[in-house]
């Protein structure tokens, strides 16, 4: 494919994103195939994607939700919830920011956001021609000179079908588990991105550059896909508080990697964790994996989680090609009354695959944090290789942390280290740090903060900056 | 600068101090000597703010102010400054970062502008000096894997740094070998000003070599048993407690 065609295309999606006039209603609640037919009618999808839509419905009737998390919620109502919601149309939403909870925009303000930004946040209704549509436009024009491909993936669908076919449902199958088959019956949206060969994508991916042109609803799904040799480093979410009127979040995220092609994905999940009795929370259950295919290749997931009053949530790594890597460096923070049962799987299956798991697991007031971990070594994965560390941190008395590692060696050659801590945030340290001049909030930031360095300093700068910010502003209150 | 009258304190009702009178003046050096169990960190712990003991009577004035009502934070913007006779770990957090993020809050208060980085680098070499530190020291996490010379040398480094009005130094000399204590004493000595003033909380008298207190108290069973100059310490290091509390 020639540059010009390339920038055709690229420009294409970028006309598509505005113009494409999807019908504004919501469906009725309930989830039947007629539902699924409508969703895939509306979205003007291909007969393949429906018959694959259709397909994953008809596992999902079979399946039933897990039950092993260490987490305590009512059961979903499946039928209660509607499954499609277009867009929401200008003058939906609150007409200016002093309609918009205090509460937020101080919590905003906090985390330094410009006003603009702001309303963009909280859905104020605001106008296309502002700002960050010409950073947007600098931005498509930086990509589609490096002939990266960056479009919401109900676009791909359209101007990439050969690349969506291909790799939809490949690394998390449709009956992967309940939610997964939720998702591939009913996703509503999500990123699409593919790097050519031997491309180093110009800048960090960011979902927040596509905020403003498309609701991705509560059902997301993403593809990353990395030709050989190309490097991509993906930031996914943002640091202020996200709300959102739909309870349960089921999203899908697949990654593949090719020959020496490398994914960085770095999450900031701070959906809304509900009152201090957990009252409308968001649930959030994400299926999130990445298969290194190609030998060399790597995939790396960075996050840090502070929101939702549920995350079920394991991304994890398929090391299929001969000397991959997969890294897993993750922050999740309970408080309130907050459950998070997170963690990751390393599949080892090619030879010399490695892998690293870092987990920090910090509770306070009444949450309840949970690591749950599988490294699985296959046999053939000769001299395979996992380091696993997993810290937990308890402020306060109420909280619990609880660590489940699960591991699976068929391989005689293969060498796993495995260490784990849980420690209390003392009142000697705080009373140290307060001797020296820091308030008492300051004080238990440092610890956190230290107890969090090794996964922070892996986010890129900017977020990790923010990050910091947001694990202060999460932990206010939590001591005195 | 400082004065402490009938100071009553328990911890989980057992009474520690039993009626503490000391008065201390800008420029002085005090030395509270005294067996173990006597009350002595109790004591500096209650004057830096540890909120464990309740303060059961009596008063403490600072410079005019109620300390006993101020937060441990607020003592330290106030120029108080606690020497740990156990300096806390903390894992992560590199040591650089600590001191800086104190010489600030300190500035903070002082009504002066942040430290810049570069400017933070020089002035806490030049501390480092003084101690006969190695700059690797400031990219260790604080006092994590710190031998006890180590950490207390961090603590007087953290003093030259901060600057205090009143230095509060618990035991600064236990766990110390001859070099070390040669250069914490020379450390502390650097300090000594007509506007700063320092209690020094000891066991033995071999700090006291190098730096030669103006008073010497002797704490026992929660009260200043007897009050005089340097030449307490040297008998009290000749003829032991037992003796002197009996005489």
């Amino acid at each position: 494919m020639s540059n010009q065609e390339l920038d055709q295309l690229v420009d294409q999606d970028y006309k598509y994103g505005f113009v494409t006039d999807i019908e504004s209603d919501t469906l009725p609640p309930g989830l039947n195939e007629d539902v699924v037919r409508e969703i895939s009618r509306r979205k003007k999808e291909p007969e393949w994607l429906l018959e694959w839509r259709l397909d994953a419905y008809r596992k999902w009737l079979e399946m039933t939700p897990p039950e092993w998390p260490h987490l305590t919620y009512p059961p979903v109502d499946f039928q209660s919830i509607s499954y499609f919601s277009a867009p929401k149309k200008q003058g939906d939403g609150p007409q200016s920011l002093d309609d918009v909870d205090p509460v937020l925009i101080e919590t905003y303000n906090k985390l330094g956001i410009p006003v603009e930004e702001q309303k963009l946040l909280a859905g104020v209704a605001v106008d296309y021609v502002f700002d960050s549509v010409s950073v947007v436009t600098t931005f498509k024009e930086k990509l589609s000179e490096a002939g990266v491909i960056f479009c919401p993936l109900s676009e791909a669908v359209h101007s990439h079908p050969e690349l969506v076919k291909a790799h939809l449902g490949t690394i998390v199958p449709q009956s992967d588990n309940y939610y997964a088959a939720l998702n591939s019956a009913v996703f509503s949206d999500g990123s699409f991105v593919y790097i050519p060969k031997g491309v180093r994508c110009p800048m960090e991916l960011s979902t927040y550059f596509r905020i403003n042109e498309q609701n991705t609803g509560q059902f997301e799904r993403t593809l990353i896909i990395a030709d050989e040799g190309s490097y991509v480093s993906y930031l996914e979410g943002c640091t202020a508080p996200q709300r959102d009127e739909n309870q349960l979040h089921a999203a899908v995220v697949e990654l593949v990697t090719m020959t020496d092609a490398e994914i960085k994905y770095s999450t900031v999940q701070n959906w809304f964790a509900g009152d201090d009795e957990g009252k409308g929370g968001i649930y959030n259950f994400v299926t999130k994996r990445g298969e290194c295919r190609g030998d060399r290749s790597k995939i790396s997931w960075t996050q840090l989680e502070t929101g939702s009053a549920i995350t079920w949530k394991y991304p994890s790594c398929v090391l299929r090609g001969a000397d991959s890597v997969g890294e897993f460096y993750s922050v999740a923070v309970a408080g309130k009354k907050q459950q998070a049962d997170t963690g990751t799987k390393m599949i080892h299956i090619g030879p010399r695959t490695r892998s690293t798991i870092i987990s920090k697991g910090i509770s306070t007031a009444r949450g309840q944090n949970a690591y749950r971990g599988l490294v699985k070594v296959l046999p053939g994965a000769v001299d395979a290789r996992n380091f696993t560390q997993c810290d937990s941190l308890l402020i306060g008395d109420q909280c619990g942390a609880h660590t489940f590692p699960y591991v699976e060696a068929e391989e005689p050659t293969a060498q796993l280290e495995h260490e784990a801590t849980t420690s209390k945030v003392s009142d000697d340290q705080l009373f140290y740090l307060r001797t020296r001049g820091m308030s008492e909030e300051d004080a238990l930031n440092m610890v956190v903060n230290g107890f969090c360095k090794e996964v922070f300093q892996k986010l890129p700068m900017e977020f990790a900056v923010e990050a910091e910010a947001l694990l202060g502003i999460t932990l206010e209150g939590a001591v005195g | 600068m400082l004065s402490i009258r009938n100071l009553h304190a328990k911890i989980n009702e057992t009474p520690i101090l039993k009626g503490i009178n000391l008065e201390i003046n800008p420029g002085e050096v005090h030395a509270i000597m005294g067996p173990n169990g006597a009350g002595k960190s109790t004591l500096t712990s209650i004057l830096a703010g540890r909120d464990e003991y309740e303060v059961t009577a009596g008063e403490v004035v600072y410079q005019g102010q109620n300390l006993l009502e101020l937060e441990p934070e607020e003592r330290a913007w106030a120029g108080l400054f606690l020497s740990f006779q156990y300096p806390v770990e903390i894992p992560g957090v590199k040591n650089i970062y600590l001191l800086k993020a104190a010489v600030n809050a300190m500035r903070e208060h002082r009504d002066l502008p942040e430290l810049k980085a570069a400017e933070f680098l020089k002035l806490v070499r030049e501390k480092l000096k003084i101690m006969q530190m190695d700059e690797a020291f400031l990219h260790r996490n604080v006092n994590e894997g710190f031998s006890g010379g180590e950490k207390k040398r961090n603590e007087i480094l953290q003093m030259q740094l901060l600057e205090p009005t009143l230095a509060l130094l618990d035991e600064t000399d236990s766990g110390l070998d001859v070099d070390a204590l040669r250069i914490v004493g020379e450390g502390i000595n650097r300090m000594r000003s007509p506007e700063r003033s320092v209690l020094l909380v000891t066991h033995y008298q071999r700090l006291l070599d190098t730096v030669k207190p103006d008073f010497v108290h002797v704490l026992a069973d929660g009260q200043i048993k007897l009050s005089g100059d340097y030449t307490l310490a040297l008998r009290l290091e000749k003829e032991g407690y037992e003796g002197i509390e009996a005489a």
